[in-house]
This record gives structure tokens, C-alpha cells and sequence, in this order.
């Protein structure tokens, strides 16, 4: 079996690190070598974060090679564009539509990019936009935008549905994992 | 077996557990941070946050020559701060092991500079194992132990980012049911390092690092692996996994220890091989002991010196293989940025108002240089704000002299800060120098020190008068202020900026991060558009909570991450931030 490499993308505080743990762990359940990677120095303070997870037979370096990542999963809409160069030509891009000013647009001296989603898609046809914040206030809390996303992400990944959600109890706080298996279901539906 | 994942940092601490230490002391500094908080967990070790990495590593000392194993974690610049005690500390050797972890970071992710501390076990002649995953951190971890009081030395781990902060698989094993009881004993002539002990002992050093060096090439840390026999490839840490990336086919001899090198192992490896190259990051560390063998090898000249290796830098590097072009056209940079509510944002704006020239430290208010504060002229290391302001002063005329105002973090101020405002009070300097008090080491993620009033394990315990202490060194003119108040800032900095003599400002507001420091409810803002002008005046704070409305030429405030501090308020001239009532 060979590598899949996942590169995760998105802003601080934006719940990246919960997703890629929560995929690392299922991957682990699956019997599988994972390996996960991140920069998170700074993750705090608003600043792009990425996560890199690899799972396979027997995974070496964590670091994902440059333009083999096989899933771009993306949590803000200019992230994504950022990591585009990273990936294959057949990859496949799992991306929320949700927008952060970074401080030069917040501050009115550029502009947030136009069209990017056309962009994206017209690079990699096979993409799959997600309105994750506008899924997770139907649910009913806002920051569990990172588990609808991890929803629509299973459904491109060949891992039984009852290790997702074991890898859910264990790694989401229990007053919070109602919410969040309700968040994940409606993840899943997104196609 | 059952296998969970670690990060390269989990391991080394559960290692430490493994290995039956006593004692684990550091002083935070990413990447190796994680080490220590993941202490806390085995309450058998005692695990604490030092002021500075000097002490840190004075304790450790302290624990093993009372016969207890102690680890001693650090990054890659904190070894500079504890090189006194680590080079006499090689010559003394130990009674329980004592492992030094010093955590690089290639790249400088979160760094003031990209040092190779292989460079330093050559330098004080102490062994040195570099883990490439976290199994190996772990393991590694518990035969430093061994291997330190095999030896009687101190033994250092080399950790990187890419090793610290990386999760894999890992085998637990459990703790020793005998741990040896701690005792005094003594032994001057080897403990007390005057000259004519050290002098013996310095023989002692030269003729371990040649045991060393001939056991290693025996032991299963340095293996080969054999590939199809036409290339060599000589590796160790991180790099390794890149190389079995990059050549699969290869045969590669893994260092799993750097220092000292398994000369006859490599004179015996390299003697197959037409193409033989040394993979490493940063410094020709291999490459050039290597040479210096007489053996030919490909290295720096390919690959390069600067930054950290990944498999396409190294595929490019060796086979011109092309790396994908960055992504940059027309995509606005996601710097960091000062927290909403940050106390140190405020400070910065005055600053920059008052023209201030700020030698400035390292902490989160080093952001305080990024558009729009821009408030800061120099940063070298940890404490040098004070002991640059003063010698700038020095040297310039009375009235460029007002200028100079030093800015230091609390963790900073008490790490190496404190020595240099005893200087200043004593040699008479005439800058101001603002202590940032957020009660907290902030930048690495907010780890106790002696201005918390809580232990590394979240006990209470007492916490440093700053106000007295800067009175105590000699300091006449101490302000204490509260940050978030705009007015008050802006009239302590220009009043002590202009006097002629040393003043110290305390900002106090705690970090608002820390849930404990910030028990009282402030409600979010919101802008009232009828009372906005569109002057911008607030945008010169860089609030993340504010942004700018192109269409409405208006400000807004994002009521999800405002924490209420209204600071920005207090820029207003036209009242036009609100309190949103809960
Ligand atoms: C010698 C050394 N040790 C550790 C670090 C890592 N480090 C960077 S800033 C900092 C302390 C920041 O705390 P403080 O001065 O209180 O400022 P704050 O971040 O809370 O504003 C540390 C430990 C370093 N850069 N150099």
C-alpha cells in the first residue's frame, strides 16, 4: 500500500490540530504507520498553521514530499490557494468557503482575494467546497466547524465510520462530543 | 503490543519516566517546551520551571551529584546560557545520569537564530544521541541515562523541530520497581573543580571520549542498513528519514550517536562506495570529521547549510530534481499577531507615538515590531534590552539619549534582564526601561515563573515584588501602571522618557490567556457607525478584533474574538466603540 499524504491548512484557533490528531488516531486504529507533522509555534496567535499527516504501510518522513499531497483539507478559503503548488496533479481538495482577513485586508490596505473558489476548481476539478461555519451553526455551536469538516473528509477515505467516531469520544472533551458526533453526521452528508 | 502515538517531546518525557528519574528541570523554549508539561504527569519525578536555563541545568547537576537521575530540557540558544556549568560539569562527570535535551530548531520556526548544537558535545567532548522519530526518543532517552553513568557523563539528546513536534507510533515500557535512594556522599577531588583537580580530570575527559568512541562502533544505535550496494549514504535524526525517502535503494549508515563518531564503523562503511554522501541539516558536523578521516564524501557542496532539509530540498539538492514554485502571487501574508486584549498592544502604540528608539527582547511583544505598532529597533537574545539601552546611551548626545526605552517581558526580565538593570542602577545609566508584567511566559505558551504565584504542577507558591526588586538594585524612580489605560501609559512613558535619569515603568495587566488572571466578565464592542468618521485612528492599534470596511469606509469590531479591554476606545475621538450589553 502506498502513502497517502493529507496536508490540513487553515488559521490559528481555527481547530486544526484537534482534526489532525483525531485523523492520526484513526489511522492508528486502522493498523496503519501514521505520521504527523505540524508548526504550531505560532498557531495562536492567528498566524497560518499546517499539519501534515501520512498514514501507509510504513511512513518515513513526516514531512509530506513536495507536490504529493493526495488531499488538500483546508479550513479557510486563501489557505488553500497558499498550498495548491504542494499538491499532485490528480489531487483532490476537501476545502471550508469560510474567509479570515489576514491583518493587511483587516486593516483596508489590500484586498481579500476574488474568485478563489473558481481558481481552486479550475486547477483541481475534483473539489469539494464545504460551508462548514454555515453547517456548524445549524448544529448549534460554531467551533465545531473543524468535525463537520472532518466529516466531509471521511467520506473521501476508506476508514470504517465506527473508527471515526471511536477516535471522536476519545479525543473530544465529553460535554462536548454530543455536538460533535451531530456535527460530524452532518459533515458527512456534504457531497 | 499495543502502540499509541507520541510527539518526539512525549517521548523524551516518558523516556525520563521510564528511565526512573527523580529530577526534571528546564526553562521553556520552543521546541522544547512540551517536555517538561508532560513531566507534570509522572508525579514520581519531581519536574519544576527554572528562571533561566543556567539554573535549570545547576539543578539537575545538583540532583545527580546527590545520586538521582535528573533530565535537564532546553532549546538550542538556552545551552549558550547553560554552557558554564555544562563545560565544567563534562570535567566533574556525575553520580546519577544527567541528560542535557537540547531541542534545535532548523529553519528558526520560532528562533532569533539557526545554531547547530552538535557543535557544542564536540565542544565540552560529551556524548551526543540524536533520535530520528519518537520511538527512538524514547529509547534514546533512557540510554542517555545508561550510558551517562556508564561513562560518568553528562550526555546530551538532540532534538529538532521536525523531531519534537512530530507525532509517531511508540511502544511504552514501564518504570524500574528499584530506583536507587539519593544520598550525600563525598568526593572533592572529582566535585570540586579547582585547578589541580580539573586538571587530572581534563586526562579523564580525553580518554573517555575515545571509549566512547570505540564502543559506539559496535552498538545497534549505529547501523546499517543495506540498500543495492552502489551508493552510501552516511545520516542521523531527522535527515535520515529523508534519505529512505529520497534513496530507497541506498545503503544507509544511521548515526543514532553524533558525537563522538564511530570512526571504524564509517572507515569500514565508506570503503564500499564510489558515491558516498553525508545527509545532514545545518553544519558539516559529519562531513567535515568525515573528511578529516581522509575520506572523500559529497555533502555541503550540495546540499545546503541554511535552513531545514525536507525530502524535495534534498531530492534537488543531489538530483536537480525541481521543487514546486511557493504560491505567493497576490495572497496577502498571515503574519502572527498580538492576542485582542493583548497588554503589551497599548505600550507599543505610545511608543511609537513618543518616537521612542526601543531595544527590545524576546517575547510576544517582539510582535511589537510588526506594522502597525512598529515600535521596536533591536532584538538580540534574551535580556539584552537592558544591557544594549544602556550602552547605546552611552554613546549618544543628552537629548538622543531620552529616547532610549528598553522593553522586557516579565520571564525575560527575571531570565537574564535583572542583571543588567543592577548594572544600569549601579553605573548610573539614564534610560527607561519597561517591564512588560503579564505574569506569564506567554510566547511558548504560557508556562509559570517566579511572577505567577503558581508552580510548573499549578501550585500555589510566592511570587517576586517586581516593584521592590527593581527598588532594591537601586532604582529611585519605579512606576507601576496599568496597561489598559491609554491616558496614564501615555503621560508615565513621556515623563520618564524625559528624565534624565534611570526609571523603571510595570506595566501589570495579567496575559489574557490565563483564565485564572482573568476572572472579571468584560463585554465585546461594537462600532457605532453613526459616530465613526472613518479616521482610522484605531486601526493604528493592529487589533485583530478590528477590521476595516471598504464599503462603508467604517471600522467594525468582530464581537467573537473581542475580550472588551477598550483600548481601542480610549483612540476614539468621536466615541464610537460601544459596549455590546450582555
Ligand atoms: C535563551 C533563550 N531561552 C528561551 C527562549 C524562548 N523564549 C522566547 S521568549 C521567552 C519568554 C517570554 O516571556 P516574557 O518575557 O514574560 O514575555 P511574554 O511572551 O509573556 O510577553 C522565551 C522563554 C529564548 N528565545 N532564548
Amino acid at each position: 500500500m502506498n502513502t497517502t499524504n493529507i496536508l490540513l491548512a487553515g488559521v490559528g484557533g481555527q481547530g486544526i490540530l484537534l482534526a489532525s490528531e483525531v485523523l492520526s488516531e484513526v489511522c492508528l486504529m486502522a493498523g496503519l504507520d501514521v505520521k504527523k507533522n505540524e508548526i504550531h509555534g505560532m498557531s495562536q496567535r492567528g498566524g497560518s498553521v499546517v499539519s501534515h499527516v501520512r498514514f501507509g504501510e510504513k511512513v518515513y518522513s513526516s514531512i509530506i514530499p513536495e507536490g504529493e499531497v493526495d488531499i488538500l483539507f483546508s479550513f479557510e478559503l486563501l489557505e488553500t490557494c497558499r498550498y495548491l503548488p504542494l499538491l499532485r496533479k490528480d489531487g483532490r481538495i476537501v476545502a471550508s468557503n469560510w474567509k479570515i482577513a489576514p491583518p493587511s485586508v483587516a486593516l483596508g490596505k489590500q484586498a481579500y482575494p476574488a474568485e478563489l473558489t473558481e481558481k481552486i476548481r479550475s486547477q483541481f476539478a475534483n473539489t469539494t467546497i464545504v460551508e462548514g461555519l454555515d453547517i456548524a451553526l445549524e448544529v448549534g455551536n460554531a467551533k465545531t466547524v473543524n468535525t463537520v469538516l472532518l466529516g466531509a473528509l471521511s467520506n473521501m477515505l476508506d476508514f470504517d465510520h465506527a473508527l471515526w467516531l471511536t477516535a471522536l469520544e476519545r479525543m473530544v472533551p465529553p460535554k462536548l462530543l454530543e455536538i460533535n458526533l451531530k456535527a460530524f453526521a452532518a459533515g458527512r452528508e456534504v457531497k | 503490543m499495543n502502540k499509541v502515538l507520541l510527539s518526539g517531546n512525549e517521548a523524551i518525557a516518558r523516556g525520563t519516566y521510564e528511565a526512573g528519574a527523580l529530577v526534571a528541570c528546564a526553562y521553556p523554549g520552543t521546541p522544547s517546551t512540551e517536555i517538561l508539561e508532560n513531566m507534570v504527569q509522572y508525579k514520581e519525578v519531581d519536574s519544576s520551571w527554572a528562571p533561566n536555563e543556567k539554573v535549570a541545568l545547576e539543578v539537575g547537576i545538583g540532583a545527580c551529584f546527590g545520586g538521582a537521575r535528573a533530565l535537564v530540557t532546553m532549546k538550542h540558544v538556552g545551552v549558550n546560557v547553560a554552557a558554564d556549568p555544562l563545560f565544567t560539569l563534562t570535567y566533574t562527570g556525575v553520580r546519577g545520569g544527567l541528560v542535557l535535551v537540547t531541542a534545535d530548531d532548523p529553519e528558526l520556526h520560532s528562533s532569533q537564530n539557526e545554531q547547530d548544537n552538535r557543535n557544542y558535545a564536540k565542544f565540552a567532548k560529551v556524548p551526543m544521541f540524536e533520535p530520528a522519530d519518537s520511538q527512538e526518543a524514547l529509547d534514546y532517552t533512557k540510554l542517555s541515562f545508561e550510558v551517562s553513568e556508564q561513562f560518568d557523563t553528562p550526555v546530551l539528546l538532540r532534538s529538532t523541530t521536525r523531531i519534537s513536534h512530530s507525532k509517531s507510533a511508540v511502544v511504552l515500557g514501564e518504570r524500574p520497581q528499584q530506583i536507587p535512594t539519593p544520598s550525600l556522599k563525598r568526593d572533592p577531588a572529582k566535585l570540586v573543580m579547582l585547578p589541580g583537580n580539573a586538571r587530572r580530570r581534563h586526562y579523564d575527559v580525553e580518554e573517555r571520549v575515545l571509549r566512547l568512541e570505540e564502543w559506539s562502533c559496535d552498538q545497534p544505535f549505529n547501523r546499517i542498513e543495506k540498500g543495492k550496494g552502489e551508493v552510501g549514504v552516511i545520516t542521523s535524526g531527522v535527515s535520515y528519514q529523508y534519505v529512505k525517502e529520497v534513496l530507497p535503494d541506498a545503503d544507509v549508515l544511521k548515526l543514532g550517536m553524533v558525537y563522538p563518531l564511530p570512526k571504524r564503523l564509517i572507515r569500514d562503511f565508506a570503503a564500499n562506495y564510489k558515491t558516498l554522501y553525508v545527509v545532514e541539516e545545518l553544519d558539516p558536523f559529519i562531513e567535515e570529521q568525515v573528511r578529516a578521516m581522509g575520506i572523500d564524501v559529497i555533502g555541503k557542496d550540495k546540499l545546503p547549510i541554511c535552513g531545514e532539509l525536507t525530502p524535495g530540498r534534498v531530492a534537488k539538492a543531489l538530483f536537480g530534481s525541481d521543487l514546486p514554485a511557493e504560491n505567493t502571487a497576490d495572497l496577502p501574508q498571515r503574519p502572527p499577531n498580538m492576542c485582542p486584549g493583548c497588554p503589551h498592544r497599548g505600550v507599543f502604540m505610545e511608543l511609537n507615538r513618543a518616537k521612542a528608539y526601543v531595544t527590545g527582547d524576546i517575547g510576544c511583544y517582539t510582535l511589537g515590531f510588526m506594522p502597525p505598532l512598529s515600535a521596536m529597533d533591536t532584538c538580540v537574545c534574551m535580556g539584552a534590552s537592558i544591557g544594549n539601552a544602556t550602552g547605546i546611551s552611552k554613546v549618544l548626545s543628552a537629548e538622543e539619549q531620552r529616547k532610549v526605552v528598553a522593553v522586557i517581558g516579565d520571564s525575560t526580565f527575571l531570565h537574564t534582564g535583572i542583571n543588567g538593570l543592577m548594572d544600569m542602577a549601579y553605573n548610573k545609566s539614564t534610560a527607561t526601561v519597561i517591564i512588560l508584567d503579564n505574569r506569564i511566559t506567554a510566547m511558548t505558551g504560557r508556562q509559570e515563573n517566579p511572577t505567577s504565584g503558581f508552580t510548573l504542577a499549578d501550585q500555589p507558591t510566592y511570587r517576586v515584588d517586581m516593584e521592590q526588586l527593581c527598588k532594591a538594585v537601586g532604582v529611585e524612580h519605579v512606576k507601576v501602571i496599568d496597561p489598559y489605560d491609554i491616558a496614564l501609559t501615555r503621560k508615565t512613558v513621556r515623563e520618564e522618557m524625559a528624565r534624565a535619569e534611570l526609571s523603571v515603568i510595570i506595566t501589570t495587566r495579567p496575559c489574557m490567556l490565563v483564565p485564572r488572571d482573568n476572572l472579571e466578565r468584560r463585554n465585546p464592542l461594537y462600532v457605532d457607525h453613526e459616530l465613526c468618521t472613518g479616521c482610522k485612528a484605531c486601526l493604528r492599534l493592529g487589533c485583530p478584533a478590528i477590521t476595516w470596511d471598504e464599503q462603508s469606509k467604517k471600522s467594525n469590531v468582530d464581537k467573537i474574538i473581542c475580550v472588551g479591554c477598550k483600548v481601542c476606545k480610549q483612540t476614539c475621538g468621536f466615541d464610537a466603540f460601544q459596549e455590546i450589553e450582555a
